[in-house]
Parts: C-alpha cells; structure tokens; sequence
C-alpha cells in the first residue's frame, strides 16, 4: 500500500514552498488586496509559468510538461497555503482541464501550448448572477458561430483571453471556447470578497465561438469538469485552513494574558485541537481524491465531493477560529488574519455552493452500491 | 499511489486468510447468536487456544512468548482479516494489548515463565485495574493505597471502570505507595492474582443498561513483593506503558453510521417523499460521511507509513474523539427521522432491528465520549503533543500527594 506522494513529487513541494515563500509571502498577497486596480500578481504568475506549473497537466506533445494529477494535487496545496494572488485556478484546473478533457486535436494543438507557456490565461464562464445555474435559467445563448449575454462572475474575467462559456442552443446546454480579447467582448471587473481573486462581469454580443466537445453535452461536460477541478480547489483550501491553523498556532504561543501564554489555556487549546481535525479530515479526504483523480477511479465522484465539502469547512473553520484567537487584531485591515477568512469564503463558493456539493456528495453515496457497511 | 499490498503483504495475508477460512465463519454467513456471557467467554477462550496453536493469538509479540514478531502492518491485516470472521476476541484485547506488553518488561522471568504462556494460550484473562471515583482523566490522583508487610504489600482501597472484572483471573494494578511526596512520584505497580481474598467486584450497569464494567474494592488484600513491576514509587512509569497502547486500543466507536442512516432514510418519508429527498437530510449524510471517510483515509495514510517502514504522523489522535461525537450524532438523528415512533425501540423485524441499532448507539454514544480518554482530555492531547502547545497551569505540581485539595467528588 502507498498512500502517499513521491519522493519527486515531495522535491517538487519542496521547490514550490521556496518559491512561494519568497516570491509569494502574505506582503505580496496583501499588495493585491490593497490595490484595487491590481487583479493579481503579475510577477508571481510569471515566476510560476516559468517553473512550469502552468503545463504540469499538459502532456509533451502540446508543449506541456506532461506530469500528472497528483504533481498538480501538489501544487495547488502550496498555493493554497501561500493564499498567491494568480489567475492558477482559472486557467489550469478549468481552462486547461476542460480543454483536456472535450477539446478536438485542433483545438488541443491551437490552445494548449499558449497555456502552457502561460501565454494565454483561461476561464470558465458559467454563473450568471446569484443562485445555482441550471440549464433553465441559464440566458447566454450561442447562434451560428456567436454568443450573446452576460456572464457574471467570471473568475479572474478581467485578465483572461479564453473562456470556456456555458451557454443555450436551442433545447439544450454546450460549451463553448471563445477569446475574450476578440470584438463582440466587453468586461468590467466587480468588487468580490476577495480582491485577490479578482472577479468580472463579461458581456457577450455576437463573440465569435466554437463548440467545445459534444453539443448538447454542456451539463454533463460540467459535472466531469467540477469533479476534477472540486480536487485541485480542495487541495487549495486544504493548504489554506493549514496555513490559518498555522498562524493561529503561532499568535496564541507568544501571545500572553492573565501572567500565561494563552496556548496554555483550554478554551485555546480545544478550538486549535478543532482547527487540527477538521483540518486532518480534510488533508486525509484530499489525498483520497488525488488517488481518485489521478487513476481516473470510478469512486472520483464521491471522492471529489467529499474532499470539497471537507476542505470548505476545514478552511471556513480555521480561518473563522484564526481571527477568534488573535482577538481585537484579528478583525483589523492591519492583520492578515482577513486574507484567510476572504479566500475560504471565495473558494467555498467559486465552483458551487457547499450545499451543491452536499448534494452531489450525497447522490455519488446512493450511487456508490460497494459502500462498506 | 495505489492500495496494494507490497508481495510479502499479499502473502502475509493469503495465509492469514487460509487459517481463517479452515477455522471460522465469515460474519457475511453466520447466524446470530443467543448465548450468555458464560457461553461467549468459553467460546472465546477456545478460539484463542486454536489460535495459539497455530502462532495466531498474538503476533506481535516477540516468538519466545508465542507470537511471531510480526510488523506492525502484518498486525493490521490480520486484524482486518479476522475482523471479517464471526470470532470472539473481545475478552482478550486488554490482556494483550496493555498488560501483555507490561508483563514482558517488567516482570521477573520467572513470572513471565508462569503467566505468559496461559494468557497468550487464553487460559487467563486479565484485566487492568487503573481509573478510581477520584481518578480519571487524573489518574495519577488516585488513592488506593498499598502498605509494605514483610515480603507482601497490602493493599486497600477501591478501583473502577475495570472491564471483565468478574471473569478476569489476573489483573495489573497501580497504587499509592506513598502519599507524602508530589502524586506521580509516590506510584507502585502489580500484578495480581483477581481470586486473591479481599477483593469483592461489583457489576456497573450503564445507561445502556449493561454492564461492561465494575467497581472492585479491597479491603486488606495481600500481593507478594515479587509480583511488583518496575521500582517502588516508578509506577506512574510503568502506566505510561499501558496507556500508550490504550490509546491505539481504544480505535473508533462502533454502532450506527453513515450507511445505517442513508438506509433508514431511504425507508423513512418526510411529507410524502423519501427522507433522502430532504436537503436539510442530505446535508447532514454529507457531513457524516466527511467524518467517516475523512477517518478512514486517515488511518489509510497511517497504513501506507508502516507498510514502507516509516513512522506514522500523529494523524490518528483525531479518530476516537471524531468517531464518538459522530456516533452520539448520527444515532440521535436516527431517532429524529422516525418522528413519533422513534421513541419506540420497535416490534418486530426491521423495526426492531432499526430501534436495536439507533437506541443502543444513543445510549451507547456517551460511554463513548468518555471512555480511553475523555473528548477533553483527547483534545488537549491533540493541542499539546501534536501542536506543541504548553501545558495547562497545575495547581498541584510539586506539591505532596497528601497536602493537595481533594473536593467533594
């Protein structure tokens, strides 16, 4: 039995920590925050494109790096503790991942190499304002060869060139690939919960696009999509509520009241020994996934889910619980405490509600005949 | 990654498998039993032996005293392989696990000659004699004193929580030697023979209504000094012992989970459509089944880190406190979800079968929380070997065992 990461893969921990650490540390993150003008870390996402990261999912022959799931897994963790200010989500476990998965040769062999070399940021365009997006409600339509409506938010919208838009044809629901650079395009960025993840509304008005994958097929494309992608974000959110239980780790340490570390206190001592499970359920659930996500096991649906819904409330748990223990500083601008508690809550809800996952998670259960008693 | 066994796992297990299936009934086939207590010990006591004769009974342990030296991932399958039988090995996980182990270091050989053999051949039981009603989650608090008398100690006092108490014919017990000096450091440690005069046992019936465990009292019961372990006053250091390996005993709390629950609400409706259907239901599965998996793939990562003979994290402290709360939780909302006749424990079928599963776990769940270590005391486990964090002030440090306020409880 090996339940674990590689050696190789463990050297590549290693080299992201490194890098994000210096080239990523909360300072940097914080400057994002700071600066409304500023949608994400250009000198980090270059770094990062230059190590590779952008095409450790894309094979060799499409200008990838061609390693795997599990180096991916990885990396997402150590950009989840880092909290690094970069469009990575977007464009890798949506963007890449979903031309991996549907797109033609032609359409593999055009985009792939300008995602790799980070040439090109990709998106996924599905909400279209509050609540869950379904194929009814769904109003962006595709008509010979263009697409009209707005979508709203679009994930790092703002910066990205290509999208992947969801939208109706006729009865039914595909996706679409479409530049957003092109004429028929206009993009306004929005105010989020976490500016370092920035948001956009894109509009729509006979944007010129093709079809990405099987026409009819969007909401199934979907499901496939969110299942690999709910791993990557998982593991982002596991590194993040590790980080927030870190930091609370820290502050209660050399923080003192009443004549005594307040670590020494139990009410302390029981919410960090909280923050610890709910963290460990979730790191141990990611790592279940990875499995999944990497074998390509029929148990991904349920694995997928169950690490999402974990790591949602680990990361909501830790970063809530990490200004708790800071105390008055905890709630302040000054304090990074915040930056943990925005991107817990922007990822908790960037690729479905908890309740949506509760939901699949229960479906991929009743599904799931081999249960063990 | 991948859940295989390594070739000498898979052979490990084919041969745990081949004496399983000549010996015993997979659980999947077997009837259930009505047997008394008496009937289970002697059935129990019988597959030990047949286990002993075939280098089963305890594999761990070191082959001079009748196991095999086994690894600790050998000892994980063939807990998981038997754990697929219909055997009884309950009354011999406290010998084995904690006083098996303490016997081994600390006895004379000539002890170890004596008891050894019969409790690994499942001829005794023993039974370990710890907690007091003052000494719980401190157990270094405790009273039961023991007074040297020539060539024996005396020992008074009363211990409690003691499983099989009234079927055990040895137990290993800690006392006090002496009270003048600060509590862990006035500590001796026995073993002794639980048909001794003076010892009477009294049955604790528990919410549940049966009765695991008992009080025992004694009242000027004589153990020679031989059967001493480790140095007068260096018991605090042989419980250490023991209750490291009741931690890794004490593992996750059986009854109804996740699966039980997504099965009576498939059977249950709520205003017309199946509980299942109910999102306020859905989302509660999911949450369990966060828990339950979250523990399993935990463990999984404890496995993968013996299998390559490495040493696992501290991972595993979450499961007891996790699994207890789960099953306090999941049974409760068992109940709930059959609305009025959840009071019920059922007539008949899988009515009863339901009431059996969800009333017992209820009442069953908060023995759980408290047993091996409170939720309390696990998490302030968890807080200060596994965060680092410093330990709470204690009011009684340094202070003789004999000076320190006692209260009322």
């Amino acid at each position: 039995m090996n339940f674990e990461f590689s050696d190789e893969q463990n050297l590549l921990r290693e080299q992201a920590q490194r890098f994000l650490v210096e080239q990523s540390p909360l300072s940097a993150v914080r400057a994002v925050l700071d600066d409304p003008d500023t949608p994400f870390d250009a000198d980090v996402w270059r770094g990062l494109v230059e190590l590779g990261w952008t095409g450790v999912s894309i094979p060799e022959q499409y200008g990838g790096v061609g390693l795997g799931y599990l180096e991916l897994c990885v990396l997402a963790e150590e950009l989840g503790r880092s909290l690094a200010a970069t469009p990575y989500a977007s464009s890798v476990y949506l963007a890449t991942e979903a031309l991996l998965q549907f797109g033609s040769e032609a359409q593999k062999e055009s985009w792939l190499p300008r995602l790799a070399a980070g040439e090109v940021v990709g998106t996924l365009a599905l909400a279209e304002g509050r609540g869950r997006p379904r194929p009814e409600t769904l109003q962006c339509r595709y008509a010979q060869g263009s697409l009209s409506g707005d979508k709203l938010p679009v994930p790092d919208g703002e910066v990205a060139d290509l999208a992947i838009v969801v939208a109706v044809d006729g009865p039914g629901v595909s996706m679409y690939l479409t530049e957003l650079t092109g004429a028929g395009v206009s993009r306004s960025a929005i105010p989020g919960i976490d500016p370092t993840r920035s948001q956009a509304q894109v509009s729509f008005s006979g944007a010129a696009a093709e079809l990405l994958g099987k026409d009819g097929s969007g909401m199934t494309q979907l499901e496939t999509l969110f299942n690999r992608a709910a791993v990557l974000y998982a593991f982002e959110q596991s590194g993040g509520a590790q980080a927030a239980l870190e930091m609370a780790r820290k502050y209660a340490m050399g923080r003192y009241a009443f004549g005594r570390s307040i670590a020494s206190f139990q009410a302390i001592k029981h919410k960090l020994a909280d923050m610890y499970i709910a963290s460990t359920l979730a790191h141990s659930n990611c790592y279940y996934a990875a499995w999944a996500l990497s074998t390509d096991a029929p148990e991904l649906p349920l694995a997928a889910a169950t690490a999402r819904v974990s790591a949602i409330r680990a990361f909501h748990e830790c970063s809530k619980e990490n200004i708790q223990t800071h105390g008055g500083m905890g709630f302040t601008w000054e304090f990074d405490c915040q930056m943990y508690y925005r991107r817990a809550k922007a990822l908790s809800v960037n690729l479905g509600s908890p309740a949506s996952w509760e939901d699949r998670l229960v479906t991929a259960l009743e599904n799931d005949a081999a249960l063990e008693a | 990654m991948n859940f295989d066994d390594t070739p000498q796992e898979a052979e490990f297990r084919a041969e745990a498998r081949a004496f399983l299936s000549a010996n015993a009934t997979l659980k999947a086939d077997a009837s259930p039993r009505d047997e008394t207590e008496a009937e289970y010990i002697i059935r129990a006591k019988a597959w030990q032996k047949l286990k002993a004769d075939n280098s089963w009974a305890c594999i761990n342990y070191p082959k001079e005293f009748g196991g095999r030296g086994a690894t600790p991932m050998e000892t994980i399958i063939w807990g998981q392989e038997e754990a697929n039988y219909d055997v009884p090995v309950q009354p011999f996980a406290i010998g084995l696990g904690m006083c098996g182990p303490v016997m081994m270091m600390y006895a004379s050989e000539e002890h170890k000659q004596a008891r050894m053999p019969r409790m690994v051949e499942g001829v005794d039981i023993w039974c370990q004699l710890f907690s007091e009603p003052g000494a719980g989650s401190d157990l270094a608090n405790l009273r039961t004193r023991c007074e040297r008398d020539g060539d024996d100690w005396i020992i008074n006092g009363q211990k409690i929580w003691t499983s099989g108490a009234h079927y055990c014919d040895w137990g290993i017990l800690v006392t006090r030697s002496d009270p003048t000096v600060p509590k862990h450091k006035g500590l001796t440690f026995f073993f002794l023979d639980m048909k001794s005069p003076g010892i009477e046992i009294r049955p604790i019936r528990q919410i549940s209504g049966d009765a695991n465990f008992n009080e025992v009292y004694f009242s000027d019961v004589r153990i020679p000094d031989s059967q001493r372990l480790g140095e007068v006053g260096d018991g605090w250091k042989v419980s250490l012992t023991t209750l490291m390996n009741e931690r890794l005993a004490v593992g996750t709390a059986a009854g109804a989970d996740v699966p039980h629950l997504l099965d009576l609400a498939r059977r249950m409706d709520i205003d017309g459509e199946p509980a299942i259907n109910n999102p306020a239901v859905r989302e509660k599965l999911a949450r369990w089944h966060c828990e339950r998996a979250g523990l399993r793939n935990t463990r999984y990562r404890v496995m993968s880190a013996l299998s390559q003979g490495k040493t696992p994290g501290p991972e595993n402290s979450i499961t007891k406190v996790v699994s207890a709360a789960k099953l306090q939780d999941v049974s409760c909302f068992g109940i709930d979800l059959m609305d009025m006749g959840g009071v019920m424990l059922g007539r008949d079928g899988q009515e009863l079968l339901d009431g059996k599963l969800f009333h017992g776990s209820f009442l069953g769940a908060p023995g759980m929380r408290i047993a091996g270590g409170t939720d309390e005391i696990l998490r302030n486990i968890i807080a200060e070997r596994v965060l680092g964090l410093p330990q709470d002030v204690r009011v009684d440090k340094g202070i003789p065992f004999n000076e320190v306020e006692q209260g009322s409880g």
